[in-house]
């Protein structure tokens, strides 16, 4: 395994701007040595062109000492305001809880709901569940526990009175009356205590205070569950009254109490979900915001690392853009790339075509945990899944976070990514996807001597149209599955004012993304209602908590990706790749410049990405969802594996036949249209694609057809509609 | 529920000459139950060369790291595949493959 990582920041940055890197080491200091290179290709095997790099001379370039770098995954809320905690005598913490992990597994643990308690210290007083899953007061050596474990997922209310003076404590966990039958009887006891809090601290809420190392708080006994109107009570006076259902789309915590003690929720947990009265007649938490007073905690969010940057530089002046990353090595394991995007100048030239990386995508991938946990994998893959010692590292470092096709470890869906921690998954190594497979498409366009400039989806996001003026194509990658509102509009934008695009990939445009403003560098998605789903997002939560936007498929969102690209997701297997073969409206005059000198029938029967160019995540024609009447569907995919197996989404009620082997609508359509605009799309419909673009030396009919398009596509001329 | 013949060595045989697919209904309906079967599904490949070398891995539960098997390592990627049907196929049938390599 690796043994030095880190990340970058920015993710995209132009030539003579300055870039940070934070890189740590693991299992102790050691000697590292840092590289920046232009990322060509991938490391494809014998059966491709292999690893491309070209080396960047920068200033960083050598031999670093190195050290670890901590990370404190968990989120929680802080109140950071100990002197309103310090002279408590009688006093009440009281709050609606549903925990979601009862007992903590593999060890169980304590999981605190809120209060001061400081682990390094041994002060302070905390409500918490004990290691059984009972609900427990903890002050001084020993907690006091109801002795009755809560059940997991049921809503509780939960109190703890306590009075120094007189030397006791009362527990109360009440089960609340909700739609699932259950024998639980609320619990109330009281009993002694002989301690006092101890100095005041910061007030948590869903952690407690474990210790301040290297100058960063580090936490502990993270709460796994939703938290609902936590309060803080003096006798009759309330302290503390925190309102989760205000300030949603920020990491703001507002205390309705006179004494306005506000906090800040660190890691950024779920917000926008459903509380403890949420009774299903309203699905937006802006409408019924009292029905979503609740925070989900999880005690291995990430949000930002936070690490210490360790190297810095400027992108020299003459860089051209392109993908880079900066290779680490230490100790002769695996090399780490921290992989970031160098822009075209601001305001300098730029190539006429643009490659949009698919960075949201890369994003809603990072750190994918999924074939390394235990589950059906093998089923939908149609093969042995596969992974290597670098995507290890994951299992070895639960705190690195996971993607948004993992669980948290209580089994809730994993709605939060950020790229300010490292990542193990976005590299031209590993398994052919995303990055590694985009690069293919690099690789053809350096081959073929077809200038570029690389852009991101980040970018895209932020600047909209105007970061697409002046390319006459932009190329996607094999991929761009994750797509934000910004995004879909600036893209159709162009399209509207005679842009061209090559959609080089399949199941695209398919999940909405948001980027909240609060996180810099995260990505929220919910996966609401529909589609090919790693997990299932909870009901009533299907309402991003960053924008309030809607989440799940741009399909029912009214803007399928039939809309902009022709072609929409129909069938995904992982097992073999297949071809595709002409149809008659190849042959359609409006077509004839994409098939230039290409005789073959049968295209793409060849190619790295499993044998074939149509493979991996399959996209089709239909008009029905809104593909242009006028497309030309020049070719489409055949023959195709078992393991191919129809969406759900295309599937309303279940029926035998939905494979490869059967069913003719798992297929890719290669797909070219004219748009009103004066542009035009090509559209390929299949992710393997670009996989066989190097196939023969670049000397092959995808690679002709891709080419003819690419031409056809940078030249000013018009598309004359049909 | 459909439960696999181990008279049908022909279905096994089919497997180890195309293991990455089209297969036939009756060997798609063997391959559903053996790697649907809870006691042999969490198999893993992790590479150790790349393009050159796989090491059988168990998946493990509670986000624990997978159980690796350097006894068992393999050169090509049909090789794992020929390797993990064998394993489950005696799991799921009680009876071992014969040899069918000469077939």
């Amino acid at each position: 395994m690796p043994r030095v990582i880190g990340y970058a920041d920015p993710l995209s940055v132009a030539p003579g701007e300055p870039i940070r890197f934070m890189v740590g080491t693991l299992d102790g200091p050691r000697r590292y040595r840092a590289e920046v290179v232009r990322l060509v290709c991938g490391d494809t095997g014998p059966g491709g062109p292999g690893l491309k790099t070209v080396r960047l001379p920068t200033s960083i370039e050598g031999e670093h000492d190195g050290t670890p770098q901590l990370i404190d995954a968990g989120s929680y809320a802080i109140v950071e305001h100990p002197e309103a905690f310090g002279a408590l005598g009688r006093f009440t913490l009281q709050a609606f809880i549903q925990p979601t992990l009862v007992p903590v597994r593999p060890s169980p643990r304590r999981q605190v709901v809120m209060g001061t308690w400081a682990e390094d210290r041994g002060s302070g007083f905390a409500l918490m569940l004990d290691e059984t899953g009972a609900l427990a007061f903890l002050i001084g050596a020993a907690p006091v526990s109801t002795g009755t474990p809560l059940t997991a997922r049921r809503w509780y209310h939960v109190a703890a009175s306590i009075d120094l003076a007189a030397g006791t404590v009362t527990l109360r966990q009440t089960p609340l009356a909700d739609h699932a039958p259950s024998l639980e009887q609320p619990v109330a006891i009281t009993t002694a205590i002989r301690a006092a809090p101890g100095p005041a601290g910061d007030f948590f809420i869903g952690a407690a205070r474990k210790a301040v190392e290297d100058g960063r708080l580090r936490t502990t006994w993270h709460f796994n569950g939703k938290i609902d109107r936590p309060s803080l009570l003096a006798g009759e006076h309330p302290i503390g009254l925190w309102d989760f259902a205000a300030d949603v789309a920020t990491d703001r915590v507002t205390d309705r109490s006179p004494n306005h003690l506000h906090g800040r929720t660190v890691n950024a947990p779920k917000r926008a979900v459903t509380g403890h009265n949420w009774d299903g007649s309203e699905m937006d938490w802006r409408r019924a915001p009292h029905q979503y007073g609740a925070i989900h905690f999880h005690d291995d969010d990430l949000y930002d690392a936070g690490w210490r940057p360790t190297l810095t530089m400027t992108v020299p002046t003459d860089a051209r853009s392109g993908v880079y990353a900066l290779r680490l090595e230490a100790d002769g394991g695996p090399e780490f790339w921290v992989v970031f995007y160098v822009r075209p100048p601001r305001g300098g030239p730029r190539a006429r075509a643009a490659f949009l990386a698919s960075t949201a995508t890369y994003l809603c991938y990072s750190n994918y945990r999924m074939r390394m946990r235990p589950g059906p994998a093998e089923l939908f893959i149609g093969a042995l899944p596969i992974v290597d010692t670098t995507d290890l590292l994951l299992m070895h470092h639960p705190e690195l976070g996971a993607s948004t096709y993992d669980t948290h470890s209580d089994g809730s869906g994993v709605c939060h990514v950020s790229r300010l921690r490292p990542i193990v998954n976005v590299r031209p190594t590993g398994r052919l996807w995303n990055l590694f497979l985009d690069l293919c498409l690099l690789d053809w366009l350096e081959a073929h001597e077809q200038r570029y400039d690389v852009i991101t989806d980040d970018d895209l996001h932020t600047e909209g149209l105007p970061l697409l003026d002046g390319y006459s194509v932009v190329l996607t990658g094999c991929h761009p599955e994750y797509v934000s509102r910004e995004m879909m509009e600036a893209l159709a934008a162009y399209l509207g004012r005679g842009g061209r695009l090559m959609y080089m990939g399949g199941n695209g445009f398919y999940w909405r993304v948001s980027y909240p403003r609060a996180h810099p560098g995260m990505i929220e998605m919910r996966r609401a209602e529909d589609g090919t789903r790693a997990w299932v997002e909870s009901v009533g939560e299907y309402y991003h908590g960053s924008t309030g936007e809607y989440g799940g498929l741009w399909r029912r969102q009214g803007r399928a990706p039939n809309t902009l690209v022709g072609v929409g997701f129909v069938a995904q297997g992982f097992d073999r790749s297949s071809y595709y073969r002409r149809t008659a409206a190849s042959r359609d005059p409006r077509a004839r410049f994409i098939f230039d000198g290409v005789q073959d029938e049968v295209l793409g029967d060849f190619g790295v990405a499993w044998g074939g160019a149509a493979g991996l995540e399959l996209d089709a024609f239909n008009p029905a969802l809104g593909s242009p009447p006028w497309a030309l569907v020049v070719a489409s995919s055949e023959d195709h594996s078992n393991a191919f197996q129809l969406v759900n989404e295309e599937i309303n009620v279940s029926f035998a036949g939905a494979d490869g082997r059967f069913s003719p609508a798992v297929r890719a359509d290669m797909v070219f249209y004219e748009h009103p605009g004066g542009g035009a799309v090509f559209s390929t419909g299949s992710i393997a694609y670009v996989g066989s673009l190097a196939h023969k030396g670049y000397d092959n009919n995808i690679s002709r057809l891709t080419l003819n398009v690419l031409r056809r596509f940078l030249d000013p001329a018009p598309f004359a509609m049909p | 529920m459909f439960a696999i013949d181990p008279r049908r060595t022909d279905l096994a045989l089919e497997f180890k000459r195309r293991p990455f697919g089209p297969h036939s209904p009756e060997l798609q309906a063997v391959l559903n139950v053996l790697r649907g079967s809870l006691h042999c599904q969490n198999l893993l490949l992790v590479c150790t060369r790349p393009h050159a070398e796989w090491m059988l891995a168990e998946k493990q539960p509670d986000g624990r790291p997978p159980r690796l098997r350097p006894d068992l390592t393999f050169t090509s990627l049909e090789a794992a595949e020929w390797h993990a049907f064998r394993v489950r196929w005696e799991a799921v049938t009680g009876q071992a493959l014969p040899a069918l390599d000469r077939e």
